[in-house]
Protein backbone atom coordinates (compact mmCIF):
# COMPACT_ATOMS: atom_id res chain seq x y z
CA UNK A 1 0.00 0.00 0.00
CA UNK A 2 3.04 2.28 0.94
CA UNK A 3 4.94 3.25 -2.47
CA UNK A 4 8.07 4.06 -2.32
CA UNK A 5 9.81 7.22 -3.43
CA UNK A 6 13.22 5.33 -4.58
CA UNK A 7 14.30 8.16 -6.29
CA UNK A 8 14.37 10.88 -3.08
CA UNK A 9 15.83 7.87 -1.30
CA UNK A 10 19.13 8.25 0.22
CA UNK A 11 19.63 5.27 3.16
CA UNK A 12 23.10 5.57 3.04
CA UNK A 13 23.38 9.39 3.30
CA UNK A 14 20.77 9.29 6.11
CA UNK A 15 22.13 6.75 7.88
CA UNK A 16 25.95 8.24 7.75
CA UNK A 17 24.20 11.45 8.47
CA UNK A 18 22.03 10.28 11.08
CA UNK A 19 25.75 8.10 12.54
CA UNK A 20 27.32 11.99 12.73
CA UNK A 21 23.93 13.47 14.66
CA UNK A 22 24.56 10.44 16.90
CA UNK A 23 28.25 11.53 17.65
CA UNK A 24 27.28 14.96 18.54
CA UNK A 25 25.03 13.63 20.64
CA UNK A 26 27.58 11.75 22.18
CA UNK A 27 30.52 13.87 22.59
CA UNK A 28 27.96 16.17 24.17
CA UNK A 29 26.77 14.00 26.90
CA UNK A 30 30.30 11.94 27.34
CA UNK A 31 32.42 15.34 27.63
CA UNK A 32 29.60 18.08 29.10
CA UNK A 33 27.20 15.61 30.59
CA UNK A 34 24.25 17.04 29.11
CA UNK A 35 21.49 15.97 26.62
CA UNK A 36 21.80 17.61 23.16
CA UNK A 37 18.40 18.38 23.04
CA UNK A 38 18.20 21.89 20.68
CA UNK A 39 14.93 23.16 21.55
CA UNK A 40 15.90 22.61 25.20
CA UNK A 41 19.37 24.78 24.41
CA UNK A 42 18.09 27.30 22.32
CA UNK A 43 14.94 28.02 25.20
CA UNK A 44 17.40 28.18 28.04
CA UNK A 45 18.67 31.30 26.64
CA UNK A 46 15.19 32.77 27.09
CA UNK A 47 15.74 32.83 30.88
CA UNK A 48 19.40 32.96 31.04
CA UNK A 49 22.02 32.06 34.32
CA UNK A 50 24.79 33.37 34.81
CA UNK A 51 26.90 30.05 34.22
CA UNK A 52 24.89 28.57 31.19
CA UNK A 53 24.60 31.47 28.39
CA UNK A 54 28.18 30.85 26.38
CA UNK A 55 27.71 26.90 26.28
CA UNK A 56 24.59 27.89 24.93
CA UNK A 57 25.61 30.14 22.68
CA UNK A 58 28.46 28.22 21.46
CA UNK A 59 26.46 25.11 20.62
CA UNK A 60 23.82 27.22 18.66
CA UNK A 61 26.88 29.25 17.31
CA UNK A 62 28.35 25.65 16.04
CA UNK A 63 25.32 24.33 14.45
CA UNK A 64 24.09 27.64 12.36
CA UNK A 65 28.22 27.78 11.75
CA UNK A 66 27.65 24.24 10.02
CA UNK A 67 26.56 25.42 6.84
CA UNK A 68 29.00 27.98 6.38
CA UNK A 69 31.73 25.56 7.35
CA UNK A 70 30.41 23.27 4.75
CA UNK A 71 30.41 25.77 2.33
CA UNK A 72 33.99 26.38 2.25
CA UNK A 73 34.35 22.29 1.40
CA UNK A 74 31.40 22.20 -1.35
CA UNK A 75 28.51 23.90 -2.65
CA UNK A 76 25.48 22.80 0.38
CA UNK A 77 22.47 20.41 -0.94
CA UNK A 78 19.33 22.45 -1.61
CA UNK A 79 16.92 23.85 1.29
CA UNK A 80 13.43 23.77 -0.57
CA UNK A 81 10.78 25.30 1.56
CA UNK A 82 7.54 25.76 0.18
CA UNK A 83 5.57 26.43 2.75
CA UNK A 84 4.12 30.37 2.37
CA UNK A 85 5.30 32.98 4.94
CA UNK A 86 2.23 33.33 7.09
CA UNK A 87 2.37 29.28 7.02
CA UNK A 88 5.97 29.36 8.72
CA UNK A 89 5.12 32.33 11.12
CA UNK A 90 1.98 29.50 12.45
CA UNK A 91 4.23 26.23 12.47
CA UNK A 92 6.91 28.58 13.92
CA UNK A 93 4.97 29.40 16.75
CA UNK A 94 3.69 25.84 17.15
CA UNK A 95 7.23 24.53 16.96
CA UNK A 96 8.26 26.85 20.02
CA UNK A 97 5.55 26.83 22.46
CA UNK A 98 5.16 22.92 21.78
CA UNK A 99 8.85 21.82 22.34
CA UNK A 100 9.21 23.43 25.30
CA UNK A 101 5.31 22.51 26.69
CA UNK A 102 6.86 19.24 26.09
CA UNK A 103 10.38 19.71 27.19
CA UNK A 104 12.02 18.45 23.90
CA UNK A 105 11.91 18.06 20.18
CA UNK A 106 13.23 15.64 17.35
CA UNK A 107 16.84 15.78 18.90
CA UNK A 108 15.98 15.94 22.93
CA UNK A 109 13.02 13.25 22.54
CA UNK A 110 14.11 11.52 19.46
CA UNK A 111 17.26 11.10 19.34
CA UNK A 112 18.78 11.31 22.94
CA UNK A 113 15.26 10.19 24.86
CA UNK A 114 15.11 7.03 22.43
CA UNK A 115 18.75 6.29 22.98
CA UNK A 116 18.66 6.02 27.02
CA UNK A 117 15.40 4.11 26.18
CA UNK A 118 12.71 6.93 27.91
CA UNK A 119 9.01 5.77 27.97
CA UNK A 120 8.44 9.86 28.29
CA UNK A 121 10.78 10.37 24.87
CA UNK A 122 8.69 7.42 23.33
CA UNK A 123 5.53 9.03 23.80
CA UNK A 124 6.62 12.39 23.43
CA UNK A 125 8.29 11.00 19.63
CA UNK A 126 5.09 8.78 18.96
CA UNK A 127 2.95 12.36 19.34
CA UNK A 128 4.75 14.17 17.32
CA UNK A 129 5.53 11.46 14.46
CA UNK A 130 1.81 10.67 14.74
CA UNK A 131 0.57 14.54 14.34
CA UNK A 132 3.31 15.57 11.75
CA UNK A 133 2.14 12.51 9.64
CA UNK A 134 -1.66 13.66 9.69
CA UNK A 135 -0.84 17.26 9.29
CA UNK A 136 0.92 16.40 5.74
CA UNK A 137 -2.09 14.05 5.13
CA UNK A 138 -4.46 16.90 5.65
CA UNK A 139 -2.54 19.74 3.65
CA UNK A 140 -1.43 17.31 0.61
CA UNK A 141 -4.59 15.05 0.55
CA UNK A 142 -7.49 16.63 1.90
CA UNK A 143 -6.71 20.10 1.11
CA UNK A 144 -4.85 18.91 -2.31
CA UNK A 145 -1.95 21.56 -1.75
CA UNK B 1 35.69 26.89 28.38
CA UNK B 2 36.81 23.58 27.85
CA UNK B 3 32.82 23.30 28.42
CA UNK B 4 31.80 25.79 25.66
CA UNK B 5 34.64 24.45 23.15
CA UNK B 6 33.11 20.90 23.30
CA UNK B 7 29.38 22.43 23.14
CA UNK B 8 30.62 24.74 19.74
CA UNK B 9 32.30 20.93 18.08
CA UNK B 10 28.68 19.02 19.23
CA UNK B 11 26.82 21.90 18.09
CA UNK B 12 28.82 21.92 14.18
CA UNK B 13 28.85 18.04 13.93
CA UNK B 14 25.59 18.38 14.78
CA UNK B 15 24.46 20.55 12.05
CA UNK B 16 26.97 18.87 9.62
CA UNK B 17 25.02 15.70 10.09
CA UNK B 18 21.68 17.41 9.46
CA UNK B 19 23.33 18.64 6.05
CA UNK B 20 25.13 15.06 5.52
CA UNK B 21 22.05 13.25 6.04
CA UNK B 22 19.73 15.45 3.95
CA UNK B 23 17.70 16.53 6.83
CA UNK B 24 18.26 20.17 6.94
CA UNK B 25 15.88 20.21 3.63
CA UNK B 26 12.20 20.63 4.33
CA UNK B 27 11.10 18.93 1.41
CA UNK B 28 12.87 16.03 2.21
CA UNK B 29 11.16 15.26 5.76
CA UNK B 30 7.81 16.30 4.70
CA UNK B 31 8.83 13.49 2.12
CA UNK B 32 8.66 11.31 5.24
CA UNK B 33 6.01 12.43 6.78
CA UNK B 34 3.40 11.98 3.85
CA UNK B 35 3.11 8.24 3.83
CA UNK B 36 0.14 8.53 1.31
CA UNK B 37 2.01 10.10 -1.26
CA UNK B 38 5.19 8.58 -2.54
CA UNK B 39 7.13 7.63 0.65
CA UNK B 40 11.02 9.23 1.11
CA UNK B 41 11.92 6.62 4.37
CA UNK B 42 15.48 8.46 5.10
CA UNK B 43 14.19 10.34 7.68
CA UNK B 44 13.42 6.63 9.60
CA UNK B 45 17.12 5.46 8.85
CA UNK B 46 18.52 9.41 10.20
CA UNK B 47 17.18 8.11 13.50
CA UNK B 48 18.42 4.69 13.79
CA UNK B 49 21.79 5.86 13.09
CA UNK B 50 21.50 8.86 15.38
CA UNK B 51 20.07 6.50 17.92
CA UNK B 52 22.92 2.94 17.19
CA UNK B 53 25.48 5.97 18.20
CA UNK B 54 23.02 7.05 21.13
CA UNK B 55 22.50 3.76 22.99
CA UNK B 56 26.06 2.70 23.01
CA UNK B 57 27.13 6.91 24.39
CA UNK B 58 23.82 6.56 27.39
CA UNK B 59 25.13 2.73 28.45
CA UNK B 60 28.69 4.51 28.75
CA UNK B 61 26.92 8.03 30.69
CA UNK B 62 24.67 5.68 33.05
CA UNK B 63 27.36 4.43 34.92
CA UNK B 64 29.47 8.12 35.20
CA UNK B 65 28.45 10.46 37.75
CA UNK B 66 31.47 13.15 36.01
CA UNK B 67 31.82 13.55 32.08
CA UNK B 68 35.18 12.72 31.05
CA UNK B 69 36.15 16.32 31.22
CA UNK B 70 35.41 16.27 34.91
CA UNK B 71 31.84 17.93 34.57
CA UNK B 72 28.47 16.72 36.40
CA UNK B 73 26.38 14.68 34.82
CA UNK B 74 23.21 15.78 33.79
CA UNK B 75 21.02 12.95 33.18
CA UNK B 76 16.94 13.52 32.87
CA UNK B 77 15.19 12.62 36.23
CA UNK B 78 12.00 13.07 35.42
CA UNK B 79 10.42 10.04 33.56
CA UNK B 80 6.81 10.42 34.36
CA UNK B 81 4.25 10.83 30.93
CA UNK B 82 2.97 14.03 31.65
CA UNK B 83 -0.04 15.49 29.76
CA UNK B 84 1.91 18.20 28.57
CA UNK B 85 4.38 15.95 27.04
CA UNK B 86 1.69 14.60 24.66
CA UNK B 87 -0.19 17.71 24.40
CA UNK B 88 3.21 19.53 23.43
CA UNK B 89 4.47 16.62 21.11
CA UNK B 90 1.50 17.62 19.23
CA UNK B 91 1.34 21.00 18.56
CA UNK B 92 5.08 20.81 17.87
CA UNK B 93 3.97 17.75 15.41
CA UNK B 94 1.59 20.21 13.59
CA UNK B 95 4.37 22.37 13.06
CA UNK B 96 6.67 20.48 11.70
CA UNK B 97 4.51 18.98 9.50
CA UNK B 98 2.85 22.20 8.02
CA UNK B 99 6.32 23.60 7.47
CA UNK B 100 8.99 20.93 7.48
CA UNK B 101 11.25 22.37 10.35
CA UNK B 102 12.14 21.18 13.04
CA UNK B 103 14.29 23.27 15.90
CA UNK B 104 17.98 21.80 14.70
CA UNK B 105 17.31 22.30 10.59
CA UNK B 106 15.29 25.33 11.10
CA UNK B 107 18.83 27.10 12.78
CA UNK B 108 20.81 25.13 10.14
CA UNK B 109 18.54 26.62 6.99
CA UNK B 110 19.28 30.06 9.13
CA UNK B 111 22.78 29.66 8.79
CA UNK B 112 22.72 29.28 5.14
CA UNK B 113 20.89 32.12 4.96
CA UNK B 114 17.26 30.96 3.68
CA UNK B 115 15.49 33.42 4.28
CA UNK B 116 12.07 31.48 5.14
CA UNK B 117 14.42 29.87 7.76
CA UNK B 118 14.88 33.31 9.36
CA UNK B 119 11.27 33.77 9.43
CA UNK B 120 10.56 30.26 10.75
CA UNK B 121 13.14 30.72 13.62
CA UNK B 122 12.18 34.27 14.36
CA UNK B 123 8.20 32.67 15.00
CA UNK B 124 9.65 29.69 17.14
CA UNK B 125 11.73 32.13 19.45
CA UNK B 126 8.52 33.90 19.65
CA UNK B 127 6.67 30.92 20.73
CA UNK B 128 9.10 30.52 23.00
CA UNK B 129 8.67 33.46 24.92
CA UNK B 130 4.98 32.53 24.96
CA UNK B 131 5.90 29.84 26.60
CA UNK B 132 7.47 31.51 29.05
CA UNK B 133 5.15 34.04 29.93
CA UNK B 134 2.31 31.31 30.09
CA UNK B 135 4.31 29.49 32.66
CA UNK B 136 4.92 32.55 34.30
CA UNK B 137 1.42 33.43 34.45
CA UNK B 138 0.11 29.64 35.38
CA UNK B 139 2.96 29.74 38.26
CA UNK B 140 1.08 33.79 39.37
CA UNK B 141 -2.54 31.98 39.53
CA UNK B 142 -0.94 28.87 41.19
CA UNK B 143 0.31 31.03 43.99
CA UNK B 144 -2.52 33.53 44.02
CA UNK B 145 -4.48 30.61 44.80
CA UNK B 146 -2.59 29.12 47.29
CA UNK B 147 -2.69 32.52 49.14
Amino acid sequence: MIEIAWSQFTPGAALAGGLLIGLAAALFLLLNGRIAGISGILGGLLTPTRNDIVWRIAFLAGLIGAPVAWQLASSLPPIEVNAGYPVLVVAGLLVGIGTRYASGCTSGHGVCGLSRLSLRSLVATLSFMALGFVTVFVIRHLMGA
Amino acid sequence: MKYSFASMLAGLIFGLGLIVSGMANPEKVLGFLDIAGLWDPSLAFVMAGAIIVGLIAFAVARKRTLSFLGFNMKLPTNNHVEKRVVIGSMMFGVGWGLAGFCPGPALVALGAGEMKAVVFVASMVAGMLLFEFFERLELFARKAGEA
